[in-house]
């Protein structure tokens, strides 16, 4: 139980970064941050103690494994935050020659 | 079988534009209004051949508990025929709009991409591949968004970027809380297995994917990154974004979730209508205030949104009729907004509705679609925005929430009050416009002829004879939970 609450509050500290901080690159750290509390998570669903990997495992069914399943769920969403991040570090550079600062207070053209 | 069909083709389309395309943008027109129309034809070939008939599709030869499946029935078929019926108008409308834009063929195929996605999360039955669908197509809508290369763009993507992704890192959580539950991905399995657990989980779980799809459909607390990603977006994006982005991610994703898998928890039915009324009204008095055109018609977005949320949670068959056919409306007549909105940015070099004027003998066209969209969406008869939000007003009449119901009447009337100014000062103003900067292109002119139109032709669907075979069997698949687990799980 402890484990899985100290992921709940890796969560939402990076849900505390997204939201106050004002750097660019900080709030990107934090959606990181974010991302990896809720894959850890997934991961420590399927963990199981003194278990193996389902490739080491010869003889199948009845052996002692761990849920393949999210580490392979964990895998496809890793790749999807790396394209997400790379999109808003693009937009944070692109941000910058544009307004040259990463402070979002100074960032607001659009009227709310 | 013809669902991977819609998945596929869009998808290569995307891949052979980026191969091919060089300076020119010819080849990349071509092929991407050749598959979406491909993709309309067979949208509405398995939308008439479903009827109530259920089809799944296995990929790759597994059974059910272990692939990726793809559900063709009532609901996803009606969902497919909107999203392809918008993409095609907004590729008519593209083709001379978007080459004022740098590197028009890169604005293809994201767009294609944008399809896919849509495409995907309205196809598939299984959970983790609904997020992996969700998060192609609002990569693309990112990049969009962002296409016109001004700051007020970047700044509007990034918010969307940052929104868009704290969304979806709830959406996993609420999956990976689901699989850990019920031990299945199969949307069908979660719905049978979930009942046999634990209540608390699906309590959890449900307001898990509350926060995410409300972020997503942006209902009213979480609608911050909307007006601004909406408005900022070139016009046919706009359109596609308002008009079947967030109904496509948020309201499909919603109603698959809760009354499909979840089976419509009371308390969360309330708490639709609540936050629908509060859509309605709030986002009514923002638009009152804008002088944007497009910030007026993004913020006309969250309150129509509001009214298929209502429609939602009243939960009688009666108001998920009206809500359906509310989206199905709403996609049209915003749609054929946005696309005026952009004519006249394009004609005229300004959104600023105290700058426009009297445009009736400039752009016929454009001003005659514009009213009769503006009069659809204000809820007047013959028009289709009347009949659904009449279908959704007598539901909650019906159902005892009047309280609900003078929200919608007052919703309706405020609508219909900052539609009028949008009309007076925009398109009938003092200030008579005589000479425009470009010219409106026949294509952009058959796009908005072709919804207005629809306007008035989606009117029929309402027929009893009509409607029994084209709305009433999406609502038998809404409603009725243990019918879908039994017709994708073939038993």
């Amino acid at each position: 139980m402890t484990v899985y609450l100290l992921c709940f509050t890796l969560l939402l500290v990076g849900l505390y970064g997204a939201l106050t901080k004002r750097d660019l690159i900080k709030i990107i750290l934090s959606l990181g941050i974010m991302g990896y509390a809720v894959n850890l998570m997934i991961i420590l669903f399927a963990y199981k103690k003194g278990a193996s990997f389902a490739i080491m495992v010869k003889d199948g069914i009845n052996s002692n494994m761990v849920d393949p399943l999210p580490q392979a769920l964990i895998l496809t969403s890793i790749v999807i935050e790396l394209g997400i991040t790379a999109m808003l570090v693009a937009l944070a550079i692109r941000l910058f020659q544009k307004y040259k600062t990463f402070d979002i207070t100074k960032i607001r053209r659009l009227s709310g | 079988m013809i669902l991977p069909f819609l998945i596929i083709i869009p998808l290569l389309a995307a891949f052979l534009i980026s191969l091919i395309s060089g300076e020119k943008d010819n080849w990349a027109i071509v092929l991407s209004i050749l598959a979406v129309i491909s993709l309309l034809v067979l949208s509405l070939f398995s939308f008439f051949t479903t009827g109530k008939d259920t089809f799944v599709y296995e990929m790759s030869g597994w059974k059910i508990p272990l692939t990726i499946c793809l559900v063709q029935d009532a609901l996803s078929t009606f969902m497919l025929v909107i999203v392809n019926l918008i993409a095609l108008t907004s590729l008519m409308f593209s083709v001379s709009y978007i080459r004022h834009y740098a590197g028009p063929w890169k604005y293809y195929a994201l767009f294609m991409l944008l399809i896919t996605g849509m495409n995907g999360v309205i196809a598939t039955g299984d959970i983790f591949n609904l997020f992996v669908f969700m998060e192609i197509a609002l990569f693309a809508a990112y990049a969009l968004v962002a296409f016109g290369a001004k700051a007020e763009e970047y700044e509007a993507a990034f918010k969307y970027a940052v929104m868009g992704s704290i969304s979806s890192t709830l959406i996993l959580l609420g999956i990976g809380i689901l699989y850990a539950a019920t031990s299945n991905l199969t949307m069908a399995n979660i719905a049978e297995v979930l009942p046999t657990k634990d209540p608390r989980i699906s309590l959890w779980v449900a307001a898990i994917f509350l926060t995410g799809f409300g972020l997503k459909s942006a209902i009213m607390p979480f609608h911050a990154w909307l007006p601004d990603a909406h408005s900022s977006a070139p016009a046919p994006i706009s359109s596609m974004l308002s008009g079947v982005l967030i109904k496509a991610l948020g309201i499909y994703a919603i109603i698959r979730i809760f009354f499909n898998v979840l089976g419509a928890p009371q308390a969360f039915l309330t708490i639709f209508m609540v936050m629908g009324s509060i859509s309605i009204i709030v986002a009514s008095y923002l638009a009152l205030g804008q002088w944007d055109l497009k910030r007026l018609l993004a913020y006309s977005s969250i309150s129509q949104i509001g009214f298929i949320l209502l429609g939602l949670g009243i939960g009688t068959k009666l108001a998920i009729l009206g809500a359906l056919f509310h989206i199905l409306n709403h996609a049209v007549f915003k749609s054929l907004l946005f696309y005026n909105a952009g004519a006249v940015e394009m004609a005229v070099g300004t959104r600023d509705l105290r700058q426009m004027g009297n445009l009736k003998k400039a752009m016929p066209v454009t001003s005659w679609t514009s009213m009769i969209a503006s009069l659809s969406v204000s809820g007047l008869p013959p028009f289709n925005g009347f009949f659904s939000k009449l279908i959704i007003i007598i539901a909650a009449v019906q159902s005892q929430n009047i309280i609900y119901a003078i929200v919608a009447v007052i919703g309706s009337l405020l609508t219909l009050a900052y539609f009028m100014k949008v009309q007076r000062y925009g398109f009938h103003g003092n200030n008579v416009i005589q000479e425009l900067k470009a010219a409106i292109s026949p294509g952009m002119k058959s796009a908005m002829i072709i919804l207005a139109v629809l306007c008035i032709v989606t009117s029929i669907l309402i027929i009893p004879g009509i409607r029994e075979v084209t709305l009433d069997p999406v609502v038998s698949v809404i409603t009725n939970k243990t019918g879908y687990i039994y017709e994708v799980l073939g038993r």
